[in-house]
């Protein structure tokens, strides 16, 4: 597997502020890279060091195998980036900003190649016109508003149809569909399928977390500048709890002292002819639900009602975190607790 | 930001109900004056230290009451210097300051005054701050008042220092001219504060604001070289015409500032009006949709495409503005025969003998000075472009660093030559003659607009944060030629502008040594802003 994107022990510093602090990230050549994070914890400043905006202070960045602040502008050929706040010239209007970055794009220039491959389009240079103009259409962008009266979304929809149109093969979008309305949003996950479909690679910050689970490979989730978890979802969600709620014949005996169970809390039901029926509820490590499960049915089973973990819960706990130690391994994943 | 810190306009909001239009007025203007603490003490400052350094110098120069009588009546006597500086209405110490400095005082006050109000109203309502501001407990009128009221604030402060920095040359005299001051720069604030409500971009405030300042310094010019007491038609329509009518330590007359209070109440009721009947962020000149495709395709292109409305303007108003002073050179030939201090300080300004020559070699100057301004604002579009985040997803798109810098200093390097050449054709038209020697004249002064250009691209290349210190470094060489010579200021302290150490021309003797010298710092200087700009990190 070739790797598009990959950074290792990133350091980067503003005056007394650490915003990167030995962060690490590998996206693969064609894969949907979701990058998570609370506000601050350096998404988008590791995207600055990746685009060659902002010089690392330790550490090494590679894209496309090539360097990002040496190689800037040959790199930045073959790929196209969405800010999350979009700034238009408030005198020109959105078709010529559109057309603008396709050019920049290409420095007039057809080539291919490269990781990731692409379409064999068959172009001399700028956007190709017919999806220009298929993107405007499905992204209902009026081009001739200047960029003074755009909305926020509609700003982004300038943006996104000039990185979606470019002929690159790496995409860049920190939180891009911020103020799109959900049909847009809808637009954007399909176009981003489509780009994938394509071969490109695509590095995808974002907040949404609907969209990160429906668009997403692999994500990985940072927090104060360093990476604390990362991986597919699936391995992601094994590493972390499930939601458990059962209804008991009789008072759980020994659940509360099992290793990996969690937040555990035990009503009364109510008394039946058979007995005091419990209603419990916790989370439970989901490499230990077997041990857990067992113990429950000891205590006679009435109802369960088992949550697999959301990619909320997942997120929330590493945002909530206080002072978590450091990445456990080389690889920059931690072990859940 | 809450109502209750306002200064409740009590009865007013009872009335109006609940929209209370002035609520917050009072956050609204300390929050106004903290955002401009350092520029407006500044602005504040440096105009109060012209007017107040002038009696001592004067004095060191023409030391006796006979000397001084003698430079007002050659004065008075001329038609191009009338149109100068104004006619001299009194030959104390005092009245000679007014003559001497009042007129432009009241210009930059003008100046100062405008670009605060446009900056608290329209440019905050470009940028979206306003949106939040108007959705806190602000009362629709507040942002404007408030505006007003920072403006009013800066010109009280500079009549205050002037009125009381002066006082040793007359208590009345000095209030007059303070007041006059500063009621120049509040009629132009309320005409910023109507124009303002006309274009939805806060730059094309500033500039059209600018240009009608610029109007009426040259109808007072006009006005003044066809009569010696102020009293044509054409000065009276200019407020800096009114600003010498209220000869200030001759006589003063007071009355005239009636006419600023009127003008100031009359527009101030015109701006509300009209900012009633809109909406935010909105304007009465519309705007029109743009092309569906564009064209544009380097980053050379683009900048040419932001800056070429600017790179028209200065040349109109190069051309426009040689074209008057060449019109006022063709009467300094009437000096000729004038008595020898008068022939002095003009000859030291133009720095020879030939009193025409040093005439146009004054203007020459003078517009090279002006270009300063053009060769800064151009180059520190660089500036407003990064810490807009504009230039992010341009640079993180195939330009380098240097090819999108590179666009905008071709602009501001080529746009210096551009403007200079015009200045010169319109002072060659205006003086009719002379086209080859003045033209060339307006060249020699490139390398010292350019050096202050370089100046511009190292502090930008080093930081962003330092990169207005540049307006500093042109503010700095523009009031050295001002008022150096009238000053005689040592020459160790001329030589800090890059302007004085070119050859006085037309008239003088060519030399090349300081143009090769300052075009090589240019380019240095240039070089090296870029190559710290290629290492630095981008704002972000």
């Amino acid at each position: 597997m070739t790797k598009a994107i990959s950074v290792a022990g990133l350091h980067k510093s503003f005056g007394r502020t650490h915003a990167l602090d030995g962060l690490d990230l590998e996206v693969a050549a064609g894969e949907v890279h979701g990058f998570l994070g609370p506000n601050g914890s350096g998404k988008s400043t590791t995207i600055r060091v990746l685009l060659g905006l902002l010089r690392a202070d330790a550490g090494t960045a590679r894209m496309l195998d090539m360097d990002p602040w040496a190689d800037a502008v040959e790199l930045h050929r073959r790929v196209a980036y969405v800010p999350g706040d979009v700034t238009l010239w408030r005198n020109l209007s959105g078709g010529e900003v559109i057309d603008l970055y396709g050019r920049l794009h290409d420095g007039g220039r057809s080539r291919r190649g490269g990781a990731g491959g692409g379409p064999g389009g068959g172009r001399t240079g700028g956007l190709d016109p017919a999806r220009r103009a298929d993107l405007i259409e499905r992204f209902e962008l009026d081009p001739t508003k200047k960029g003074r009266t755009y909305s926020k979304g509609n700003r982004q929809k300038v943006a996104l149809v000039a990185a979606f149109a470019s002929d690159v093969d790496v995409l860049i979008l920190d939180e891009p569909t911020s103020g799109l309305d959900p049909l847009m949003e809808e637009v954007f996950q399909s176009c981003v399928r489509e780009e994938r479909d394509r071969g490109r690679t695509i590095l995808l910050s974002s907040h949404i977390l609907s969209e990160v689970e429906e668009l997403c490979d692999r994500v990985s989730i940072i927090r104060g500048g360093r990476t604390v978890e990362s991986g597919t979802l699936a391995d992601l969600r094994h590493l972390t709890r499930t939601s458990v709620t059962a209804e008991l014949a009789g008072p759980p005996n020994g659940l509360a002292s099992l290793p990996g169970v969690h937040g555990l809390d035990v009503q009364e039901a109510g008394v039946r002819h058979d007995g005091v029926r419990c209603k419990v509820r916790f989370q439970a490590d989901t490499d230990r639900l077997d041990a857990v499960l067992r113990s429950l049915t000891d205590s006679g089973v009435r109802s369960l009602t088992s949550t697999p973990p959301t990619l909320e819960e997942l997120f929330l706990r590493h945002y909530q975190d206080e002072d978590r130690p450091g990445p456990a391994d080389g690889n920059g994943k931690t072990v859940a607790r | 930001m809450t109502a209750t810190t306002a200064p409740a306009p009590g009865a007013f909001a009872a009335r109006a109900g609940g929209s209370r239009p002035l609520a917050g007025t009072g956050t609204l203007l300390r929050f106004a004056l903290r955002r401009d603490r350092v520029t407006m003490p500044l602005w504040v400052g440096v105009i109060a230290l012209m007017v107040l350094s002038l009696p001592a110098s004067l004095k060191s120069v023409y030391s006796t009451p006979a000397e001084r009588a003698d430079l007002a009546r050659q004065m008075l006597a001329n038609s191009s210097l009338r149109a100068t500086y104004g006619p001299v209405f009194g030959d104390s110490l005092g009245g000679l300051t007014a003559w001497r400095i009042g007129g432009y005082a009241g210009v930059l006050a003008a100046v100062m005054s405008l670009i605060v109000v446009v900056r608290h109203t329209r440019d905050e309502e470009e940028s979206g701050r306003q949106e939040l501001v108007s959705a806190a407990m602000v009362g629709r009128r507040a942002p404007l008042t408030a505006a007003l009221l920072a403006a009013l604030v800066a010109n009280g402060v500079l009549t205050v220092l002037v009125a009381g920095g002066l006082a040793g040359q007359g208590a009345s005299g000095a209030l007059a001219l303070g007041l006059a001051i500063g009621a120049t720069g509040m009629v132009f604030a309320t005409m910023a504060a109507i124009v303002a409500q006309f274009t939805q971009s806060a730059r094309l405030a500033k500039g059209l604001t600018g240009g009608l300042v610029g109007a009426a310094f040259v109808l007072r010019a006009a006005g003044d070289s066809a009569t010696d007491d102020g009293s044509s038609v054409l000065t009276w329509l200019s407020p800096v015409g009114w600003l010498e009518n209220v000869r200030a330590f001759a006589d003063e007359r007071w009355w005239v500032l009636l006419l600023f209070a009127a003008a100031v109440a009359a527009q101030g009721a015109v701006a509300y009006v009209l900012a009633g009947r809109r909406d935010m962020g909105m304007s009465f000149l519309p705007t029109r949709p743009g092309p569906a495709t564009g064209r544009l395709g380097t980053a050379g292109a683009l900048a040419w495409r932001l800056q070429r409305g600017a790179v028209l303007g200065w040349s109109l108003g190069f051309l426009a503005a040689g074209a008057a002073f060449g019109g006022i050179t063709k009467g300094a030939a009437d000096l000729v025969g004038g008595n020898a201090k008068t022939r002095e300080i003009i000859e030291r300004m133009g720095g020879q003998a030939g009193i025409t020559d040093a005439f146009l070699a004054t203007m020459v100057s003078m517009l090279g000075m002006v270009a300063a301004l053009y060769v800064v604002s151009s180059v520190l579009r660089l500036h407003g472009e990064e810490t807009s985040q504009r230039a992010e997803p341009l640079l993180a798109a195939a330009v380098g660093r240097l090819r999108w810098a590179g666009g905008h200093l071709v602009l501001a390097f080529g746009g210096t030559v551009l403007i200079m050449l015009l200045g010169g054709l319109g002072l060659a038209l205006g003086y009719g003659a002379e086209y080859g020697a003045v033209l060339g004249a307006c060249l020699v002064q490139v390398p010292a607009v350019w050096t202050l250009g370089g100046l511009a691209v190292l502090l930008y290349g080093l930081s962003p944060r330092i990169a207005p210190g540049a307006w500093a470094a042109a503010g700095l060489a523009l009031l050295l030629g001002w008022i150096g010579p009238a000053l005689d200021l040592p020459q160790p302290v001329m030589d800090l502008s890059p302007f004085g150490h070119l050859p006085r021309l037309p008239g003088g003797t060519m030399t090349w040594t300081p143009v090769v010298v300052l075009t090589a710092l240019a380019v240095a200087l240039t070089a090296a802003g870029l190559t710290a700009l290629r290492r630095r990190d981008l704002a972000t």
